[in-house]
């Protein structure tokens, strides 16, 4: 079985965020740590292969900077690794992110692809999805337990308040919750195997049928009109009142603020 | 000349470091007030490969280098001086001087258990009349067919009666120099706890590293096979000091984390603590203290490495001496962890010598790596018979 999971280095929200003058993240200027999503899905790759045997790639589109992020999954037990990076790729959103994802994985041979469900930094759970639609396969979302069944692959898919139990015939693509697992540590040794290993490295050229008018900056439909560092909320207002009257003033506040 | 980590280094602390916060540090406290030895953290360490790092990969080990190992004891001690020594204590001691000296057959039948993390090892050289006067070493091995017979007993042995696999230091001859003056030839033995004759005295209460496990070892007719001769016959003197050669920068490390761990809560306490209306970080004294230990700390940080990179030098090549390099990072970190340790005390004021507050366990920590793996004093012998040769 081979498994691609696809894994985003973000920032490392201890360290503090910084932005580039047209809104978009300075990612080469933070602290960076593997997107808890993906490194969830990350270790059920691993535990997959160490239960059924099976060779896990991962794969991240960013900075040349993002071979850490590989290096450290490598370390934790993935076999290969490939780095998507080109000047032409950067300031991508999710479409022109999942256009250029899904361009590098038609380049490879794979029965399931992993995917966290959402990064930390956009927040947006689409790329896992829309990498999907762009490969033309299944797509479970929002995994919380993942096992395979010959060449179905049967997925617990978290709701509020219950689970779906899904099947889906591979080739297929799962996005993993963080609360799937807890992710395993690097070993030392593994991870001076991870610095010996070669990393493929794809650059636009390496895509494979994709549109230039889908790809970085200029192939991003979403525009950033403003970014800015989390704003501390003010300490908010308490009021004591008998439930009717709390009611009532409650439906004036959200008037107020056109909530309704 | 390049003092930058590697960036596969680099990883290695990061891992080191957050497994140490995540696993050790919420436990250290409870450690040291119970005396437990940690043994989950023991089997973390395990299955995380933290037990075999220097180890040869065809030995189970994880094919890292000393200065790898240096710093998973350097980070481990940050949190918690105890599980630093566990490991110091097991690897340099235990498991590399089987690495160097053993038979591929000893190799097989314990290095590999001991770094892969499934036996924990110790090692027995100090008895109540022989700590740094070896030649006071009671302890003595028989030859007896195809076994050898030894009797007598080793203390203040760390990881005591927790550890499958000892090196065990007796003497098998006794010859006459050119002046007729008596002298023990000493050997090294691998003994296996479970064998019969081979028991455990009283365990020792200690000032500090109060988890790890202090034991008298007892010899009374224990016979272990001819086959766990470590070396050759007569040579266990020099194979004895290698091996605490090695342990030195082992417990350097430990030092160097425990004076970082010190200074790093020192550093974030005096930003918070007020007095006279400002953080006493603010106050000159408070400073000035501060830049002294932080400068101390780096001092001992480069001697620890330089004699870990030594050590792999030696590791290559079976040649390089690291013996000085090992002494003076020793001598060093230790005096360091010990003042850093006893300002952080100072600095916390009235809640530094409170056990609820992590530098009052240091400091009790510190004192013993001027002790233990030759005391500061031999340290001092190494070197200057270096300087002086």
């Amino acid at each position: 079985m081979k498994i691609v999971v696809c894994i985003k280095q973000v920032p490392d929200t201890k360290g503090g965020v910084k932005f580039n003058p047209d809104g978009t993240l300075d990612r080469g200027a933070m602290l960076t740590i593997m997107n808890p999503d993906d490194k969830a899905g990350l270790e059920a790759a691993l535990r997959l292969k160490d239960q059924y045997g099976a060779e896990v790639t991962v794969l991240t589109m960013g900075l040349p900077k993002a071979e850490e992020v590989l290096r450290e999954a490598m370390a934790m037990g993935a076999d290969k690794g490939i780095l998507v990076t080109d000047r032409v790729l950067g300031g991508a959103d999710t479409w022109a992110t999942s256009t250029t994802i899904a361009g590098a994985l038609r380049n490879i041979d794979y029965d399931l692809i992993i995917t966290g469900r959402q990064a930390i930094d956009g927040d947006t759970a689409q790329v896992g999805p829309q990498i999907s639609e762009h490969l033309d396969i299944p797509v479970i979302s929002y995994a919380q337990d993942i096992k395979i069944d010959g060449e179905y692959v049967i997925v617990q898919r978290q709701y509020e308040d219950r689970y779906h139990e899904l099947k889906a015939k591979m080739p297929c693509l799962v996005t993993a919750l963080s609360e799937l697992n807890e992710a395993r540590y690097m070993t030392p040794g593994g991870i001076f195997d991870a610095y010996d290993k070669e990393i493929t490295v794809w650059g636009r050229a390496d895509l494979k049928d994709v549109d230039d008018a889908n790809l970085g900056l200029k192939g991003s439909p979403t525009k950033i009109a403003k970014a800015s560092d989390k704003v501390r909320k003010g300490a908010g207002e308490k009021v004591t009142l008998d439930p009717e009257e709390a009611v009532k003033y409650l439906i004036g506040k959200f008037e107020e603020k056109h909530v309704i | 000349m390049d003092f930058s980590l590697s960036k596969k280094h680099e990883m290695a602390r990061t891992l080191f470091k957050e497994f140490a916060e995540t696993e050790v540090k919420p436990f250290a406290q409870e450690t040291d007030e119970t005396e437990h030895f940690p043994t989950e953290i023991v089997k973390k360490m395990q299955k995380y490969g933290f037990m075999g790092i220097p180890v040869e990969k065809e030995y189970g080990g994880q094919g890292c280098d000393p200065l790898t190992y240096t710093m998973c004891v350097e980070e481990l001690s940050k949190v918690c001086g105890t599980t630093g020594v566990i490991v110091s204590a097991h690897t340099s001691l235990c498991a590399d001087p089987i690495q160097t000296y053993g038979t591929p057959e000893q190799k097989e039948k314990f290095l590999v258990p001991l770094a892969n993390g499934t036996k924990l090892g110790a090692f027995g050289l100090t008895e109540p009349g022989a700590g740094t006067d070896a030649q006071g070493v009671q302890t003595k091995a028989v030859l007896d067919g195809d076994e050898w017979v030894l009797n007598g007993s080793k203390c203040f042995i760390t990881n005591g009666k927790e550890a499958d696999i000892y090196i065990v230091i007796a003497y098998t001859d006794i010859i006459e120099d050119k002046r007729g003056r008596k002298q023990k030839k000493f050997s090294a033995f691998i003994v296996e706890k479970g064998t019969p004759g081979f028991t455990f005295g009283t365990k020792e209460k200690k000032m500090g590293i109060r988890g790890s496990a202090t034991y008298e070892l007892i010899f009374q007719d224990c016979r272990i096979p001819a086959a766990n001769l470590l070396g050759q016959r007569g040579k266990g003197f020099p194979i004895a000091m290698h091996t605490l050669d090695g342990g030195r920068i082992g417990i350097a490390a430990q030092a160097l984390g425990l004076a970082e761990g010190a200074l790093e809560r020192t550093i974030e306490y005096t930003k918070e603590r007020k007095q006279f209306g400002r953080s006493i970080a603010q106050q000159q004294n408070t400073q000035f203290q501060l830049a002294d230990m932080a400068t101390k700390v780096e001092a001992a940080k480069l001697l620890v490495y330089k004699a870990a990179m030594k050590k792999a030098q030696y590791m290559q090549d079976h040649r390089t001496s690291y013996s000085v390099e090992a002494a003076m990072a020793k001598l060093m970190a230790a005096e360091v962890a010990m003042e850093v340790t006893t300002k952080a005390v100072q600095l916390f004021g009235g809640y530094g010598y409170i056990r609820e507050y992590d530098v009052e366990r240091m400091m009790r920590d510190a004192k013993i790596t001027e002790i233990y793996e030759g005391t500061s004093e031999v340290q001092r012998m190494v070197i200057a018979a270096n300087i002086l040769k």
